[in-house]
């Protein structure tokens, strides 16, 4: 047993406990009159015992927190400040609200947009008390393609109908047929036009499921004979023979168990059993660069919100952020004590999340690296975790069946959805954050409504 | 290896029985297998904790790749990737896709577990055809949930299992409204993906009716959502529309579709009251539109009828006896329209006569009771003859054959006497060779061979002649099957057209390209084949069968059909060896189903079931078994064009936040426009 981690991780760390001070002394004077030195030895070499004030827990309120391989969480773990709050939009509304009256006009319903319009406008232009400073994180500046999707984004945010338990919402349901089982990551673009297969036979595969049939870009040779003055350039590029419905992207030699679309549309990242994870770019469905570095499989990778970061994790214990113009990731996010099993960025960029083997949740921050938050309440390992589009929440799924909600500012978990019986293996908020969908993935799919929080997106069926 | 690799298994099957560690005589075993004769107990005890120890940490990182893969079985792969993480190489080979067949074999105080390795001869497995290719993979859309109800289409579990169609037939109060709060349970049982189905009543209610010890809301949902009312509008538009092949589409999405059952009151009204309507204006074409909704609502798995049979049993049996069905009885064939009825009205004494509700006897008592009056006119005298036959044998042998000789006269008076009216003449003609058509084949089985004319006169009177040509030209048809069969085995694909064929039996993907329905006999193995393989967990399902024991000269369905019927026979006692050019040789037939949901209610030829018949063995006289033998299958009256269905495949596209209202689904797709108005008129329902 030389060899295992596990064993080393207990012999030389402390399993944390948290005991309220009466607690504590009743523990100390029972051993004490007992003479029991051996097992205050043990308590003193392998535990690390938290004292708090204040009246002892419930054991429901302990059952709750414990599960986790190293104890619970140390209290001043979970102290520091963490900026959850969403960044200010960019101020690009000029074009939207000259659009959108003409829109309205054609629809003839100006009346009821006009408030919805007001207060989401009025929302992006205040600034988030506990939003990051702007430049906490260096971001990528915005592109005009960019600056386009945002628009439409807002255009149909101002469509959107709000959510609820009476206003329930439509799924569209894509299943993947003949995969045989072998269907390992899914990714779907924000605006629903993409969808990524990652599958065991190491193959990635990208469907359009818009009639826009997807084409690579052409030869370069093709390309100097283009009029590079013209209008249509970036219609001229794309070469109309590779137009086809899928896309196969090989690279990988192993199963790929994680895929995620840039938010622009232009690359995929793909984190596979090989040990990489791999940049393809959906411009000439090729790969473009293989990030080295987890040596061990790589469970799961996504990408920043905004671009340009992306960060992963794997069997390594470690989480890594990366660049996608760096070969080496420059932050690593250590401290899980097993296969770090799902990596999610906050909204905000800011955070990084990640969901272990050794059933705890941790919050990353980018700019240091520290860990901020530890979570621990699940019995088993995490599979799935989701941020709420507000950025206040987190939403975590493990194979023991629960979904569990964490308010990141406290640091505290705030509710547990049950209805599962087996590992949650997906998790999604609707746009507007009032919806949970989890998914369940087994022999037969299986997506369920928890009592107070809807379902909404089923992912993946195998 | 192999050895070693068996314990692996076994081990990790036990894996939840913690402290599990391998027998000593396991280290022993392969040591021995490894040369090494002598080993120590205590070197034994050290290797099998160590042993154990590795095992059940590559069995915990295998488990990894498992969740990984977001699976629920461990594969070979995962230990191989597990071995992979330990830096051992992993064991190449083992790709079995099932389950590994492990044996166990104890003896001289050992137990064992190994592999048992077959000698392969390799020609075999050149020899064998090549596997099918398997499918790529695909895509494939449909709404799951409209503003949280779920449509009811195949994709979807079906909203309303026929058991539970059933309950709140039989047992209103105790079975819940599907979609109101009750139904929660049920669904979590692992009914599956059935999330959304009315989950928006299902917010509001409880509060109110938590307390609620009875409920008295009403059960049955009267309200259609808009797009089962579009559904229904182009269904029933398309059924009686003039476009056949909408009409194909129509009545293939009604046979098949799951979510139907809401609609059945309608669907019954609509039939029944368009009978009504069409037998007044003598509209052919309209009642045959209708008799086929009917037959297409039998044929559909998921549906309840019971509780519209006495809507349409009404409306079915004036199709038969009524006295005129058509304009010009003299030119039109009606006769068709009633022998199709006739054919369904059986099939509906087959699948819902009890012995409370007493359908059959009460049918055989309307036919024989019109039939017997003397002065029922020849079209109702054909229509009850015909209901009748259908019911099978032994309603023939006790009803019909006594009174041929009756019949036989008034036959020869109409024929024979001055010429009164054309119409009674073609009417009793018709009669003359429905009646040959029938007995013939029974009688064929209950006389013994030497055929006399005479004799035949003697005891039906002027028919006797005739029928005995024709019986003898079913003896000689029944043994020229016989030989047939002697001969060779012909395989070829189930010869019933249009009807079973789109429904897989896995309610599971199908793949577009995919769906033609073979119209008819001639259909190449292939396409079923293909149609088949959607069927995602088993790459190579068997193709649907026939191996039929008929002359190939058997060109048309019909025959087919009729000559299966007849030659693995309801072989009963009445069964004698037949005649002297027959061999005496009956093949037993054994009814293979490999449908894997086929309920046993259904009947044999129930769309949802494939079934293979496979001759077992050829046994001198005797009882055969009849497969599909009791179950004449009619053929829809005018023939239906192959359609190139998809009624129910129907996909929705992609879908935003939730937005704008989604298409109707369940709406067949070629029906996007209104069928021409030049069409007959439409029965008003």
């Amino acid at each position: 047993m030389k060899g295992n981690e596990t064993m080393l991780d207990f012999r030389t760390s402390k399993f944390v406990l948290r005991i309220s001070r009466d607690s504590y002394q009743l523990l100390k004077r029972h051993l004490q009159e007992k003479q029991n030195n051996q097992i205050w030895n043990i308590v003193q070499e392998h535990l690390y015992i938290d004292i708090f004030d204040g009246m002892p827990r419930s054991k429901q309120q302990i059952d709750a927190m414990v599960g986790s391989l190293a104890g619970e969480a140390k209290r001043e773990a979970n102290k520091s400040k963490v900026f959850f709050g969403l960044l200010k939009e960019p101020e690009i509304e000029v074009p939207l609200d000259d659009e959108d009256e003409e829109g309205e006009n054609e629809e003839g319903k100006p009346k009821k947009k006009k408030p919805k319009k007001d207060s989401i406008g009025s929302k992006s232009k205040k600034q988030d008390p506990n939003a990051p400073p702007q430049n906490r994180i260096p971001l990528p500046e915005l592109k005009d393609s960019d600056k386009l999707d945002k628009i439409m984004n807002m255009k149909e945010t101002t469509k959107r109908v709000r959510l609820g338990p009476d206003c329930l919402p439509s799924i569209c349901f894509y299943t993947f047929l003949n995969a045989y089982q072998g269907l390992t990551a899914v990714d779907v673009t924000d605006d629903s036009s993409l969808i990524a297969g990652g599958f065991a036979d190491s193959t990635v595969r990208v469907w359009s499921v818009t009639p826009k049939k997807l084409r690579s870009v052409k030869q370069a040779a093709d390309l100097s004979l283009i009029d590079k003055e013209s209008d249509d350039v970036l219609e001229r590029i794309m070469d109309e023979k590779t137009a086809s419905e899928l896309k196969i992207l090989y690279g990988h030699s192993g199963p790929v168990y994680g895929a995620s679309f840039s938010p622009d549309r232009n690359y995929l990242l793909s984190s596979s059993e090989d040990g990489t994870v791999r940049l393809w770019s959906l411009q000439t469905f090729t790969c473009l660069v293989g990030y080295k570095g987890h040596n061990y499989p790589v469970w799961d990778t996504q990408f920043s919100p905004y671009g340009y970061y992306f960060v992963s994790g794997g069997h390594d214990r470690v989480a890594r952020l990366w660049a996608t113009d760096h070969y080496q990731p420059l932050r690593i996010f250590a401290g899980h004590l097993a296969d770090v099993n799902c990596t999610r960025f906050h909204p905000n960029s800011n955070y990084v999340a990640t969901g272990s083997a050794d059933r705890t949740v941790r919050l990353w921050d980018v700019l240091n690296g520290n860990c901020v938050r530890i979570f621990t309440g699940h019995k088993g390992p995490i599979h799935s975790l989701t941020f709420s589009p507000n950025g206040r929440f987190l939403a975590t799924g493990a194979t023991d069946g629960r979904v569990l909600l964490w308010d990141i500012g406290h640091g505290l978990m705030v509710g547990e959805l049950k209805g599962h019986t087996d590992t949650v293996c997906s998790l999604r908020f609707s746009r507007d954050g009032e919806i949970l969908a989890s998914g369940f993935a087994s022999l037969s799919h299986d997506s369920r409504v928890s009592p107070d929080i809807y379902v909404d997106f089923s992912g993946e069926t195998a | 290896g192999e050895g070693k690799r068996g314990c692996r298994m076994a081990e990790e099957k036990k894996l939840k029985l913690s402290n599990t560690v391998l027998p000593s005589e396991s280290m022993k075993v392969v040591a021995e297998s490894m040369g090494i004769a002598q080993i120590q107990e205590e070197t034994c005890q050290l290797l099998t904790d160590e042993v154990s120890y590795r095992i059940k940490e590559i069995a915990q990182d295998a488990l990894k790749f498992m969740h990984m893969g977001k699976r629920q079985k461990l594969t070979t792969s995962d230990i191989d990737y597990a071995l992979k993480l330990k830096n051992v190489e992993p064991l190449y080979g083992f790709h079995a896709q099932e389950f590994i067949p492990f044996r166990f074999a104890s003896g001289g105080g050992r137990e064992l577990y190994f592999y048992e390795e077959k000698e392969v001869d390799l020609s075999d497995i050149i020899n064998t055809p090549l596997p099918r290719v398997p499918l790529d993979v695909c895509l494939k859309a449909h709404w799951l949930s409209i503003e949280g109800c779920q449509p009811a289409i195949p994709e979807n579990p079906p909203p309303a299992p026929k058991e539970q169609q059933k309950a709140e037939a039989t047992e209103p109060l105790k079975s819940a409204k599907p979609g109101q709060e009750e139904d929660g349970p049920l669904k979590g049982k692992g009914q599956g993906a059935a999330p959304a189905d009315g989950k928006g009543k299902e917010k509001k209610a409880p509060p109110l009716l938590e307390g609620a010890p009875l409920r008295l809301k009403p059960r049955s949902i009267h309200e259609l959502s808009v797009e089962q009312q579009l559904y229904y509008k182009e269904i029933t538009e398309a059924c009686v529309g003039s476009c056949e092949a909408k009409r194909a589409e129509a009545l293939q999405s009604i046979a098949t579709d799951p979510g139907l059952y809401q609609m059945l009151p309608r669907f019954s009204t609509f039939i029944s009251e368009g009978v009504r309507v069409n037998v007044v204006q003598n509209n052919l074409a309209l009642l045959i539109y209708l008799m086929r909704m009917v037959k297409a609502l039998m044929d559909n798995p998921t549906l309840y009828l019971e509780k519209y049979v006495h809507e349409l049993i009404p409306a079915v049996m004036t199709c038969i006896v009524s006295r005129q069905l058509c304009l010009r009885p003299d030119v039109d064939n009606h006769w068709a329209l009633r022998d199709f009825a006739a054919r369904l009205v059986a099939q509906i004494c087959k699948h819902f006569s009890t012995t409370t509700n007493n359908i059959q006897s009460r049918i055989t008592k309307t036919f024989t009771k019109s039939w017997v009056d003397e002065k029922t006119p020849w079209t109702t005298r054909y229509g009850s003859i015909a209901g009748l036959a259908e019911l099978g044998h032994d309603v023939i042998k006790t009803l019909i054959l006594p009174r041929l000789q009756q019949e036989g006269e008034r036959i020869r008076s109409v024929l024979d006497g001055p010429v009164l009216s054309n119409i009674d003449r073609i009417g009793a003609d018709h009669v003359q060779s429905l009646l040959l058509k029938h007995c013939a084949p029974v009688l064929a089985k209950l006389r013994l061979p030497p055929d006399n004319q005479d004799a035949y006169r003697a005891e039906f009177g002027s028919l006797g002649p005739l029928l005995c040509s024709h019986v003898v030209k079913a003896r000689a048809q029944a043994a020229l099957q016989a030989q047939q069969v002697n001969r060779t085995t012909l395989t070829i694909t189930q010869p019933r057209p249009t009807l079973t064929l789109s429904q897989a039996p896995q309610p599971g993907p199908r793949t577009p390209g995919l769906l033609k329905v073979p119209g008819s006999i001639a259909l190449p193995v292939q396409t079923l084949v293909s149609a088949r393989a959607a069927a995602p967990p088993q790459p190579s399902p068997p193709p649907t069968k026939f191996i039929v024991m008929s002359s190939s000269s058997a060109s048309s369905t019909q025959q087919v059909l009729s000559l299966s019927t007849s030659a693995p026979g309801s072989g009963s006692t009445t069964t004698s060896p037949v005649t002297t050019t027959v061999p005496s040789v009956q093949p037993i037939v054994k009814l293979v189903s490999t449908a894997t949901t086929a309920p046993p209610s259904t009947a044999p030829s129930g769309p949802g079931s494939v079934q293979k018949y496979i001759v077992v063995s050829l046994p001198p006289t005797g009882e055969g078994k009849g497969g599909p033998a009791s179950h004449p299958s009619p053929a829809p009256p005018p023939s239906s064009a192959p359609s190139p269905l998809g009624g129910s495949a129907l996909c929705g596209g992609k879908q935003e936040a939730g937005d704008s209202p989604p298409p109707a689904p369940g709406t067949p797709k070629a029906n996007g426009s209104q069928p021409p108005g030049s069409g007959s008129p439409q029965p008003a329902p």
